[in-house]
């Protein structure tokens, strides 16, 4: 089937049946929330599909339900994931198991109404596990395995699918739609743990409340222990996948020629398929270059990093998003926080693609050509807004 | 990593139990006027239960009655009773009682 992105994250979230949908409409995501109306309109699902009058209300519609014990999905970009902040932040303290897809655009501060991963950077600590596709099969996908990620016992946290707003969301590229019967088979292995706690009529208990101020301790303690658990969890899930469906993505991270590679380009979203071919033809060239694909940006998949960066000798990194008050891309940064167990290696962050404009391939060679030099002992500029400099 | 049996909730998720350890914070202690009723006056139409913010007031069959190791002293069941069968008293006037808690 040739559909769009948007309409891929719609069949994603069909396919796993939620009892509760909800979403409020905004660029660039509106088409999931139409073609999951549709689906529930031509009777192809019995979501029950709530109409709120925000975001806001959205999130908290979808943290209720999941809170009762239901299986919920919503979508948003942006503006509307701002204006859900307070119930993103609940929703992860309730330990809700939300499935949220987001199409990522630049964040409010500066009008644009275009791509950008802005927004997920502002929201990188309510406490939501965050993923990064790069393309459309992998948007379907990556909500399959998401249910079994936030609906995990020892996880029981919420998970944000991200693909590329304009780029990802419109485009439409050939997916392979899967059976029913086998998501239904891959979904089915949650039934087998124990039952997560619910609302129960009649019984008082709390949820996201302590009573005292070292219960507060106890869960938010155990909120960043689950969250920590996701990490090897999502290779687990991923590796099951592939033997199911033939499809896997590496988990946390994909790997593209970096076994012998002297130097990486780390990058996630659309963009990794675009520095796979600046990689392949710096390859020719004779540049051991590699890429890392960072799909997991929540946990951050240190261990997978450090093992996969270890002995490199130079690191170029492309951020979508800027970090305020640090003075290079977020993803950058958080690269920079591995030094103690990757070495001292000149990290190079590269901040590009910023309200649409498009990272090109001579764009990801530039890079690599100064990564390269930079690996060989030679100077260079920490920090390069590439469009500033077109 | 902290070890399950230092733990005081027994669920992995977000969950407290509300019978035991929700409400154990001792709002009782901060009353200093305390709900007396008048039975002769109530009607047992609930009003009181129904605004009492901590929900503390005890369905007592034909009246309600304030569960004082939660009851604040708020004063809204005396306020918000039509027959005015709720008086609000100082709690120095149950000295004796008020030592038993």
């Amino acid at each position: 089937m040739v559909i769009t992105g948007n309409a891929t994250a719609a069949y994603g979230a069909m396919l796993c049946r939620p009892d509760v949908a909800t979403s409020y409409p905004i660029t660039p995501m509106s088409e999931v929330a139409e073609q999951l109306s549709a689906f529930r309109a031509n009777g192809l699902m019995e979501t029950e599909m709530v109409e709120v009058e925000g975001e806001n209300s959205a999130m908290n519609v979808v943290a209720g339900a999941s809170m009762a014990g239901g299986r919920t999905f919503t979508a948003t970009s942006s503006w509307g994931l701002s204006f859900m902040y307070d119930a993103v932040q609940h929703a992860a303290g309730f330990r809700a198991p939300i499935v949220m897809v987001i199409a990522n655009r630049e964040a409010p501060g500066i009008l644009a109404v275009s791509g950008g991963q802005q927004d997920i950077i502002s929201v990188r600590d309510a406490g939501w596990i965050q993923i990064i596709v790069e393309e459309g099969q992998e948007i379907l996908d990556t909500i399959i395995m998401a249910y079994r990620l936030a609906e995990d016992y020892d996880i029981q946290l919420p998970v944000m699918v991200n693909y590329d707003g304009f780029y990802l969301s419109y485009m439409a590229t050939a997916i392979e739609i899967p059976e029913q019967t086998d998501v239904d088979h891959f979904l089915a292995t949650l039934k087998e743990q124990p039952k997560r706690q619910v609302l129960e009529p009649g019984v008082a208990l709390g949820c996201g409340t302590h009573g005292i101020e070292k219960g507060f301790v106890e869960l938010r303690y155990r909120q960043c222990v689950a969250m920590e658990r996701a990490a090897a969890k999502l290779d687990e899930i991923d590796r099951e996948f592939g033997e199911l469906f033939g499809r896997s993505y590496g988990g946390q991270i994909e790997e593209y020629r970096i076994d012998d590679a002297d130097i990486v380009v780390v990058a996630s979203g659309g963009v990794a398929g675009t520095a796979k071919v600046a990689v392949d033809t710096k390859r020719e060239q004779g540049i051991k270059v590699g890429l890392i694909k960072l799909r997991l940006f929540r946990p951050f998949p240190r261990q997978r990093l450090v093992e996969a960066l270890n002995g490199k000798k130079a690191i170029g990194v492309i951020d979508r998003s800027v970090g305020f008050g640090w003075d290079c891309g977020p993803m950058a940064m958080e690269l920079r926080a591995l030094t103690p167990e990757i070495g001292i290696v000149p990290i190079l962050s590269y901040i590009d693609g910023l309200a649409n404009l498009d990272i090109t391939i001579p764009h990801i060679e530039r890079a690599i050509d100064e990564v390269q030099s930079a690996a060989l002992g030679k100077s260079y500029q920490e920090v390069t807004w590439i469009p500033l400099e077109e | 990593m902290v070890h399950n049996d230092k733990f005081m909730f027994p669920y992995e998720g977000a969950w407290s139990d509300g019978r035991e350890k929700l409400l154990c914070l001792d709002t009782g202690s901060w009353r200093v006027t305390r709900p007396v009723l008048d039975k002769e006056k109530c009607n047992y139409c609930s009003l009181c239960a129904l605004y009492c913010p901590p929900q503390c007031l005890k369905d007592m069959g034909d009246h309600y009655a304030p569960d004082l190791d939660y009851c604040k002293g708020c004063g809204i069941c005396a306020r918000e009773c039509p027959r005015g069968a709720i008086s609000m008293m100082p709690e120095g006037e149950f000295a004796d009682d008020s030592a038993k808690r």
